[in-house]
């Protein structure tokens, strides 16, 4: 069997643990294993839905009075007794904070590597894979042993497809055995999100790097991101220097964005901002400098002083809206 | 007092393009220089000022090649007091091999009379991007691990954690000691002062052999990515290329009138 831990909100899973599917599947049906899904909280009825769409078979309930709010360390223990349980092959996540958290969680507990962010797996008495290293700009190939085979799969890289199954899960719980020591890192309270589009779900994205030059200099970049409905992000450079604040940065340690359009101003595209951006549909660079990595990686350019050209989009845009 | 340590990798600072070595195992940095993960970075700042706000000290531990000397300097420059060195011969060492030098290392001032309050870390390492040494090294010493963190505050003998998550914030509380892995934007890192670069060069940095153990997953190749360097199509220069943006907007439909 191929354990599979699904990430989901009021029984709708996540994206990537959609991605996680599709690899999970792959490696079910190569290995004539079957596919589970262990989920926690959340009304499977709702679930099993979508993931009978995605070749699950099984969708096991992980129940526990104490399990209300999430708690790694309970998520991990749970798991590896339930792939103990069924004498589980392998145990995949979601390549999140939640997923590579509780994998490695359950590899420390078992004492069992855990390979973070694989694209590619190849079956075996040792799994040969293929995963992400710094942030997605560089790729490892790599043995991986152990029993069970620990692994995450890289977020938005993977693309979603279906594969159904013939019927719809079989739905089970299970009660794992837990212990006080088990809750002792677990969310005590929340602070629920403001309203407003982030950064990372954002149809248009104007970024801002050094050639931005200030704190003031991102008020063009602003009106334009306005204009569009969009909101503004920036480099490291940007963030650093405190022009923005860090909520703002794209990149390997800031956000992944993936916008219809990206309008990237002022900014070299280095690989840890460019592996932020590459999600996004188009991407439009604006830099004084023709042989920036940036122009040579972006659809569009606009060679030139940012400082002109941005003003100038922004007035052709009310001048076409008759404004 | 707190009593914090924390943990850095030397990594290579890459730009544009990443060089691979002929036999594919490491990055060519014949040409770069070396940096930590700005979210190691962060957990260096957020120990300095922890220490400055409430006294104690704080030890950098690095485990690397000799050269990583620089940036456990680096730290002392910004405000740690000691650093400590498990020095290898330079090659990368997997997540497991990793925790277990670094828990040999700090297992002995665990069990004496001045155990760490605080054990900080990077939420992931910029170049293998393990997302677990963390982890290791604190099931390895049976303590709490909070990890992702963005914000921290160290009162009575508890650490409040807060991370974020879908948008909002998740809020852990701790006992003490405790081991945290920290996101950049936690705060926003100082630049050393001229004194800060004098004051570290006199600070002690204390080396140690440490132990391979093997085992663990097993590297085969580093490979780049392909990415398709087609080249931009240029619209134009300077504001007079300001139409054709806008025709691109509408024509990929991001102009709403
Ligand atoms: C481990 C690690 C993680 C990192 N994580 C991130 C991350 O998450 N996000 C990130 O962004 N960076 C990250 N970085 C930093 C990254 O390597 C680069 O240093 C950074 O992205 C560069 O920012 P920049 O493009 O704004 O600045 P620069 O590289 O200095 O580029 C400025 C660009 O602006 C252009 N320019 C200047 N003036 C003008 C003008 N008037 N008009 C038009 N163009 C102009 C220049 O031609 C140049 O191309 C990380 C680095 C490391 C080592
Ligand atoms: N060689 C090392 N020396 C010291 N600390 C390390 C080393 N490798 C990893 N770490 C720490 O562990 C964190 C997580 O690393 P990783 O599991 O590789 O993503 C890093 O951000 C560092 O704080």
């Amino acid at each position: 069997m191929i354990l599979a831990l699904v990430e989901h909100s009021n029984g709708t899973p996540n994206g990537p643990s959609f991605e996680m599917l599709g690899l999970a599947g792959t490696l079910a049906a190569r290995t004539g294993a079957s596919l589970a899904a262990a989920v926690f909280g959340g009304d499977p009825a709702a679930l099993a839905d979508s993931l009978q769409a995605h070749g699950v078979g099984s969708l096991i309930q992980v129940q526990h009075p104490r399990l209300e709010d999430y708690a790694p360390d309970a998520w991990a223990r749970a798991l590896g007794q339930l792939a103990e349980s069924r004498g589980a092959g392998a145990v995949l996540a979601a390549g999140t904070d939640v997923g590579n958290e509780v994998l490695a969680r359950l590899g420390a507990g078992l004492n069992l590597p855990m390979a973070a962010n694989c694209i590619e797996v190849e079956p075996g008495e040792r799994y040969r894979l293929r995963r992400t290293r710094w942030g997605g700009s560089l790729y490892e190939e790599a043995w991986l042993p152990g029993e069970p085979k620990l692994l995450t799969v890289a977020p938005h890289i993977l693309e979603i497809s279906e594969n159904p199954a013939q019927n719809p899960p079989v739905v089970e719980t299970f009660t794992p055995n837990l212990e006080d020591g088990d809750f002792l890192v677990r969310v005590t309270s929340r602070i629920e999100p403001e309203s407003g589009i982030s950064l990372g779900d954002a149809p248009v994205v104007v970024g801002g790097g050094r050639g931005v030059g200030s704190t003031e200099g991102f008020a063009p970049l602003e009106e334009l991101a306005a204009l569009l409905g969009g909101v503004v992000g920036g480099s490291r450079v940007a963030t650093n220097l405190g022009w923005r604040p860090h909520a703002d940065q794209i990149g390997q340690t800031g956000t992944r964005i993936s916008p219809d359009i990206y309008i990237a101003c002022g900014i070299s595209g280095a690989t840890q901002h460019w592996v932020g951006c590459m999600g996004s549909k188009t991407i439009l660079a604006i830099n004084n400098d023709p042989e920036a990595p940036m122009v040579a990686k972006a659809d569009y350019a606009v060679i030139g002083d940012l400082h002109e050209i941005v003003p100038a989009i922004c007035a052709e845009i009310k001048k076409a809206r008759g404004g | 007092m707190p009593k914090i340590l924390v943990c850095v990798k030397r990594v290579p600072a890459t730009g544009a393009r990443i060089v691979l070595t002929d036999d594919e195992q490491e990055i060519n940095t014949r040409f770069l220089g070396f940096a930590v993960s700005p979210h190691e970075e962060c957990a260096v700042e957020e120990a300095v000022r922890i220490v400055e706000g409430q006294g104690g000290s704080a030890t950098v531990l690095t485990l690397g090649p000799p050269e990583a000397e620089e940036q456990l300097r680096e730290a002392l420059s910004m405000g740690i007091d000691e650093a400590m060195l498990l020095e290898t011969d330079g090659g990368d060492w997997n997540a497991m091999a990793t925790a277990q030098a670094i828990h040999a290392a700090v297992a002995p001032a665990m069990a004496g009379p001045e155990p760490y309050d605080l054990l900080l870390f990077g939420n992931e390492s910029a170049d293998s991007s393990g997302y677990q040494v963390a982890v290791r090294v604190a099931r390895a010493l049976g303590l709490p691990c909070v990890t992702g963190v963005k914000g921290l505050s160290i009162e009575g003998g508890m650490a409040t954690a807060r991370r974020e998550a879908a948008g909002g914030w998740e809020i852990f509380e701790v006992p003490l000691p405790a081991v945290i892995t920290i996101k950049e934007g936690i705060n926003l890192p100082r630049y050393p002062s001229f004194r800060g670069k004098m004051a570290a060069k006199k600070k002690p940095v204390h080396r140690l052999a440490p132990e391979h153990t093997e085992g663990g997953m097993q590297k085969i190749r580093l490979q780049t990515p392909e990415t398709e360097t087609k080249g931009a199509e240029v619209l134009g220069e300077g504001p007079d290329a300001a139409p054709k943006v806008v025709e691109l907007l509408k024509q990929i439909g991001v102009m709403q009138p």
